[in-house]
């Protein structure tokens, strides 16, 4: 597979960032920020759903577009480098990841198209410690004589506050991880929201007795685990094509500044301490391209090692994002740390979306778990 | 058209298994399993003679240079097929000749048409065995500072001086040379491109020792060395294009583009060497070293594929070389602290009764020069945040 994007992929990057730069820029992030942490923009919402990007990764049999992920992947990376908030992400990589990957028709056929429509949205529920670890849960389903009554707590749900129903993961009685479906509304459904630094609205959920139908599972038995770690493996590659955005944004910034910025008479990109810092960043930079997009072509061909290559990409955007944003806000000088220019926002984002589906520890560590070591 | 290569493709495959020798299929252990060619070419094997004579009898010496110098003609297409089929049985190159991976390419683009007579036809028949004379004891990192020099002498050029790191000088029959023609213009304009017999009276060689042992570098010596002026290439005083041109190919020889990795797995080697509990290293903060050289070790050859994928397709991906040979060398050189890490006091033998004593200790050794030769790591990095970058100077 070569790792290039084809015409059809490039033409969807172009009209990507010509369709953001027009519609959302950064300003309008500082914007919904600024009115009181606005989670998203509907309009803009709607547009996006036009635009096909909620449709190119759901099969033909669902009317969707079989696009592919390394077109959502260009997608993801333009939104990433416009700080785009939308729920693309939530709705479609996760929702619609558990949803296409599910044996349960009788969901899937209800909420495909309302996903891919933009006419309901869909959180998933999986964190419960601060730290990501996705075996450690312990909200539970317990089996009752009409289906299942959840009980538990749930922490860093995306674009939960609003969200039509939830993707809950507990254990079943056999101890064994399900996922489950749970309109918002119903009973014994709580919902809390915090804002994080990169002032994205993210909740906090409890379930207190709430009882489910047979047909609320959407992992069948014993298959719980292995659409769990469909969806993780898809996030954690997804948010580092998101990441790559973020990435060439903060950096292209950074080094226009360099070009421009005069010190003791002469730019500051003509000194050499700086030059060296932001050509071995080059070089991390041109490592990350290739993983974003060998992870994208590995879930789009069915990769039989899309775990470590997710485990790859993310540790590898982990600590180049974290690299990259750092040195961005260094060589910004004082002007960085003010909240009158938009690298900050960069860098905040950069916190969040590495911790998201595992940090680049979570994600060495595992890497080198599968390689047996 | 795809058809003709997919059947060029089994052509190839058929014709390498039935002419590569077994042992020409093995990965590369020590200096004897390389040919270099030359006058004096000396065979360490018979398979290798056997290997060499018919890959020059098919003219795959260099199969994508043009017939007319003795090259296969191979299209692109063609010439890929025949280096990944090569791969995929693991057939030695049949000459390792820095003709044909660094001169050669510079004779195309800037020799006259009787000087690519003359001597790319002597490269494809291995006849030549050619070296590099670029640094100087006072021109390192400063290449453009060389001294050396070459005076106009009406028929000839008498040039005087002496260069340093020249690989296999004493074995060479032909240097490729920078000289300086105008000592009065400003340094990178009065260099000139000159290809000097070795042969020639006044040409002197002395073998270089390194921190790791015995060495192929020499220093090379020119006192009063009479050069017709037929060999100089491209213009005078304009040698300087043609050597950073030839860098850019150096650059990725070094940093280990278009080359198979037959190297064990780090991790493998440390599985065998240390001890393990439950599936894991014991020593968590070496597993972590391990991992992270291993992630960057792997996606950098993802890099080099993908970059060449995109050279496929018409972008230039001449300015990255030296993001190559930054990033290439660099990852060698920490493989190699980490390899010493692991191997423990068994890295430190220097010599002793087993075959292959000594080995990774001097293999260290050697790893320190990668990150200088071909232009240290600095200096790449100032061609990253200049040439691509565009940083003011």
């Amino acid at each position: 597979m070569a790792l290039i994007l084809n015409d059809e992929q490039k033409m969807l990057k172009d009209s990507a960032n010509e369709f953001l730069a027009l519609n959302a820029p950064v300003e309008q992030f500082r914007t919904l920020r600024d009115d009181n942490y606005t989670p998203f923009d509907h309009d803009l919402w709607k547009e996006i759903v036009e635009m096909g990007w909620t449709a190119l990764t759901i099969p033909e049999e669902y009317n969707g577009l079989a696009f592919g992920y390394v077109g959502l992947g260009q997608v993801l990376e333009e939104m990433g480098k416009k700080l785009t908030k939308a729920p693309l992400f939530s709705s479609i990589v996760l929702g619609g990841t558990a949803l296409v990957h599910s044996t349960n028709e009788g969901l899937k056929k209800q909420w495909i198209p309302a996903l891919m429509n933009g006419n309901k949205r869909i959180a998933f529920a999986q964190d419960e410690a601060s730290y990501f670890d996705p075996t450690q849960i312990e909200t539970t389903a317990k089996t009752t004589k009409n289906g299942y009554v959840i009980n538990g707590h749930k922490k860093m749900v995306i674009d939960g506050q609003g969200a039509d129903a939830f993707l809950v993961v507990a254990l079943t009685d056999e101890k064994e991880p399900a996922l489950f479906l749970v309109n918002a509304t119903q009973q014994g459904v709580s919902i809390k929201n915090d804002i994080l630094l990169d002032a994205g609205t993210y909740s906090t959920l409890s379930f207190d007795q709430v009882a489910l139908s047979e047909n609320d599972r959407v992992s069948e038995p014993s298959k719980g685990n292995a659409l769990i770690q469909q969806i993780n493996t898809t996030a954690a590659i997804c948010l580092s094509a998101e990441m790559m955005g973020v990435i060439h944004a903060a950096y292209s910034q950074t080094i226009a500044y360099l070009q421009e910025r005069q010190q003791f008479g002469k730019r500051i990109g003509s000194y050499q301490a700086l030059q060296h810092r932001a050509a071995k960043l080059f070089c991390e930079i041109e490592l990350c391209k290739s993983i974003v997009i060998k992870a994208l072509k590995g879930l789009d061909e069915g990769a039989k090692n899309i775990d470590e290559l997710a485990s790859l990409a993310k540790a590898k955007l982990g600590l180049t994002i974290k690299e990259t944003t750092n040195e961005a806000m260094q060589m910004h000088g004082g002007i960085g740390v003010t909240d009158d220019v938009n690298i900050g926002f960069y860098f905040k984002r950069a916190r969040v979306l590495q911790h998201l589906f595992g940090d680049y520890n979570y994600h060495l560590n595992r890497y080198a778990k599968i390689n047996k070591y | 058209m795809k058809t003709d290569l997919e059947d060029f493709r089994l052509e190839t495959r058929k014709w390498l298994e039935e002419n590569c020798p077994a042992s020409m299929r093995k990965p590369i252990k020590d200096s004897t399993d390389y040919f270099w060619g030359g006058r004096n070419a000396s065979f360490h094997s018979e398979d290798q003679k056997l290997w060499f004579e018919r890959m020059l009898e098919k003219k795959w010496i260099v199969p994508y240079w043009d017939t007319k110098y003795g090259g296969g003609g191979l299209s692109r297409e063609e010439n890929n097929i025949l280096t990944q089929e090569m791969t995929r049985l693991g057939c030695r190159k049949p000459i390792f000749s820095f003709g044909i991976s660094m001169l050669g390419p510079a004779l195309h683009k800037f020799a006259n048409e009787d000087q690519k007579m003359r001597f790319l036809p002597e490269i494809t028949a291995g006849k030549t065995w050619w070296c590099q004379g670029y640094s100087e004891p006072n021109a390192g990192s400063d290449l453009a500072g060389l001294q050396t020099k070459a005076e106009d002498k009406g028929d000839h050029y008498l040039v005087n001086g002496s260069k340093v790191w020249t690989s296999y000088a004493n074995k060479a029959d032909w240097i490729f040379c920078l000289v300086r023609t105008d000592f009065d213009a400003p340094k990178h304009k009065g260099i000139s491109f000159l290809l000097i017999d070795m042969a020639t009276a006044g040409v002197s060689t002395r073998p270089i020792k390194l921190i790791s042992g015995k060495s192929p570098f020499c220093e090379t010596f020119f006192d009063n060395v009479k050069v017709p002026k037929e060999n100089l290439i491209g213009t005078l005083n304009e040698g300087w294009s043609i050597a950073k041109y030839l860098l850019t190919h150096e650059r990725q020889m070094i940093g280990g583009v278009g080359e198979t990795d037959v190297r064990k797995e780090l991790n493998e080697i440390a599985k065998e060497s240390l001890p393990m509990r439950d599936g894991q290293l014991v020593d968590g903060v070496l597993r972590n070293e391990i991992a992270v050289q291993e992630m960057n070790d792997s996606i950098f050859n993802m890099t080099i594929q993908r970059i060449m994928d995109e050279a496929k397709t018409g972008v230039n991906a001449g300015a990255l070389s030296s993001f190559f040979k930054y990033y290439g060398t660099e990852q060698n050189v920490s493989r190699m602290e980490l390899m010493t890490a692991i191997t423990g006091s068994q890295g430190l033998i220097w010599e002793g009764d087993e075959k292959e004593a000594g080995n990774q200790a001097r293999l260290f050794c050697r790893s320190k020069g990668n990150t200088i030769e071909g232009g240290t790591s600095e200096i790449q990095l100032g061609i990253i945040a200049k040439r691509i970058l565009n940083l003011p100077s």
